[in-house]
């Protein structure tokens, strides 16, 4: 972080540096997320947040539920991509119980977790143009295509936002026919909402302005703070744990992943738009093999009508996806009992927050806003 | 407070036969309420999950801006609607409390979700407040979680038929000495303090959530943790195994 002179340090006028509070109750804070910022003058010298306003007690909760009972509260987490969090929690109880889980419900698992990625990239972009100052018209833009998508997650689980879509051994429902239908129009309609937005946007001078070189995050800093997701990726550092895990049946597709060159916002803001372009191409490919046959595990029919009957065996296990957040990741250990003894989420946009003072420090409070929007928080998350 | 209609309404044959003569009659209090109802101005104030659906009924779909409510005010001094939407949890509680006190009257409030009118799904949390009723009054109660966003719309709709049944001469705005300043709670050890305002709310004389469905979510503390090393032989947990999967659970 390159030292900024201050009014102070030059010793021309006598100045004092201001405590401000921004939060929980701002409309830029994502949330209720709070930063306790002190200024001199215009510039950020420290940052802290102050987080736990949305403190849910998820961890206990799940804890004292039997196992599919934790399923709609994940859904919960991260109020964006309920897909993903289920599909974490899903994969981490499969791998614990080893279920294998039929290849039908894999493709919709896919599908249905690179539509959520569309969903948050779209929306986050939007909502960073908002703390921008464009004020809500990229969000109405963003809005528009989310609604499409929420259409399809509405008809295949029955809610529009929180799905409760998928069982330990497969999804609830089988995907219909209209269904795939509507996901292949809004894949072939996507590309060209996401050339519109990219005109409008991409080399707007104004964003340029005033995303270029501001908060840059090193890819050194990246790693030993385990950053995760489109944040590290826009430092130029090459991990996403759909290549580096191939968890589910992710080896099948072909998708590159993208990544920045400096790591400032507009790269943070630019391999979002990319992912989305490698989501459609994933999907494209999803859709075209998707096989007939079985969405449920066998061993999981008698847990279908009884989900309080399911003991998984003495143990632990942690599985972890490429939320589209970064690294989404549950832990559970099992006594042998219905419940889980220990429920533990590794919430990416908490631990990507950590190191929003090393962003911010030096730069103006404008800037501080724009940079927390593009860490891309979500406070159900953060504060779980 | 029912929702009947204004007794002072002018009758409807003489409106519409003055009407084609291009006179508008009317009432100061049908003047008032339309003003009022066609321009209710919420604050953009989010709090969790439904906080989404009520930006989704901001955007182009839904379209609040049809009924007047589109200008979400970042200031609590500007804005006539409070949403509460989300889990208002017991660390935010104070700070929902102080943003309504701050709100200028005539103010109105809506519950969106269950979070926020009982607890929702997280009523068994210990952060988590049962009902932000217990603080502040209520005017339009939103269950769904989330609701979506054509239920965020009837809610609006049914705020506006209150606001149309109110009489300026007797609401309480324009009585003398008016100070609705509700007491703000402090979050201390053991939770809020006072847990809850007996003005705006009475604890229930019965439970009904306990007597229907009895105890959803029993928190249990859990005793001894289990021996993972001794998991992996499959041959001995026969007599290995029910030892620890069974500590005595004692309820709290």
């Amino acid at each position: 972080m390159e030292k900024t002179v201050t009014l102070q340090d030059s010793g021309a006028i006598d100045t004092q540096t201001l405590d401000i509070n921004i939060g929980p109750q701002h409309p830029s804070t994502h949330g209720v997320f709070r930063m306790n910022m002190k200024l001199d003058g215009e510039t950020v010298v420290s940052l802290k947040p102050v987080m736990g306003y949305l403190h849910r007690n998820h961890e206990q909760i799940a804890e004292n539920m039997f196992y599919l009972g934790s399923m709609p509260y994940t859904d919960r987490l991260d109020y964006f991509n309920s897909m993903t969090n289920n599909f974490v929690y899903a994969l981490t109880v499969e791998k614990l119980a080893q279920i294998e889980v039929p290849e039908r419900a894999d493709y919709i698992r896919v599908i249905m977790s690179e539509l959520t990625r569309l969903v948050n990239h779209v929306s986050v972009t939007g909502f960073l143009l908002n703390d921008l100052g464009a004020f809500f018209t990229p969000v109405l833009y963003a809005f528009r295509e989310r609604e499409r998508i929420l259409d399809i997650f509405e008809e295949v689980s029955g809610a529009r936002m929180m799905c409760n879509y998928f069982r330990f051994g497969g999804v609830k429902y089988d995907l219909s026919g209209e269904a795939l239908v509507a996901i292949k129009d809004v894949v072939s309609r996507f590309p060209k909402f996401l050339d519109e937005y990219e005109k409008l946007l991409t080399k707007n001078e104004i964003l340029c302005m005033r995303c270029q070189n501001v908060g840059i995050l090193s890819p050194e800093l990246a790693i030993s703070a385990s950053i995760t997701g489109p944040m590290l990726r826009a430092s130029g550092v090459n991990y996403d744990i759909r290549k580096v895990d191939n968890y589910s049946i992710y080896d099948r597709f072909k998708f590159r992943v993208p990544l920045g060159k400096v790591g400032d916002v507009y790269d943070r803001y630019y391999v979002r738009i990319l992912e989305m372009r490698e989501s459609l191409k994933i999907l494209e490919q999803a859709l075209k093999e998707i096989p007939a046959g079985e969405i449920m595990a066998k061993k999981m029919a008698p847990f279908v009508k009884a989900p309080r009957n399911f003991k998984p065996p003495l143990g632990e296990s942690y599985a972890r996806v490429e939320a589209p957040k970064g690294e989404l990741g549950i832990y559970i250990v099992s006594d042998g009992t219905p419940q889980p003894w220990r429920y533990h989420v590794r919430a990416p946009s908490f631990i990507n927050l950590t190191i929003l003072e090393d962003l911010c420090v030096g730069h103006k409070v404008a800037d501080a806003v724009v940079i927390l929007g593009s860490v891309d928080i979500v406070l159900g998350e953060v504060d779980r | 407070m029912g929702l009947t209609q204004n007794a002072t309404v002018v009758d409807d044959g003489l409106k519409s036969e003055l009407s084609k003569k291009g006179i508008v009659v009317t009432t100061m209090n049908e003047l008032y309420n339309w003003g009022r109802r066609s321009s209710i101005w919420p604050m953009q104030f989010g709090l969790a999950c439904c906080a989404i659906e009520m930006i989704a009924t901001a955007c182009a779909r839904y379209d609040i801006a049809r009924f007047g409510a589109e200008l979400f005010r970042a200031s609590p001094r500007q804005s006539d609607l409070m949403i509460v939407a989300g889990t208002v949890t017991k660390k935010m509680t104070p700070q929902v409390v102080r943003l309504y006190n701050q709100m200028a009257e005539p103010k109105y409030l809506i519950t969106m979700g269950a979070c926020s009118i009982a607890g929702g799904p997280f009523i068994d949390g210990y952060n988590v407040l049962r009902g932000i009723d217990r603080f502040i009054p209520v005017d339009v109660h939103l269950p769904g979680c989330p609701p979506r966003p054509e239920a965020l719309l009837y809610g609006l709709m049914e705020l506006q038929k209150k606001i149309d049944s109110q009489v300026i001469e007797k609401t309480e705005w324009y009585q003398k000495g008016l100070t609705r300043e509700f007491p703000i709670p402090e979050l201390g050890p053991r939770g809020l303090v006072p847990k809850f305002n007996p003005e705006v709310w009475q604890p229930r004389e019965v439970d009904h959530r306990k007597e229907r469905y009895g105890q959803p979510i029993v928190i249990r503390r859990k005793a001894k943790a289990p021996d993972l090393d001794a998991a992996p032989a499959p041959p001995r947990p026969a007599a290995a195994k029910p030892q620890p999967t069974q500590p005595p659970k004692p309820t709290v």
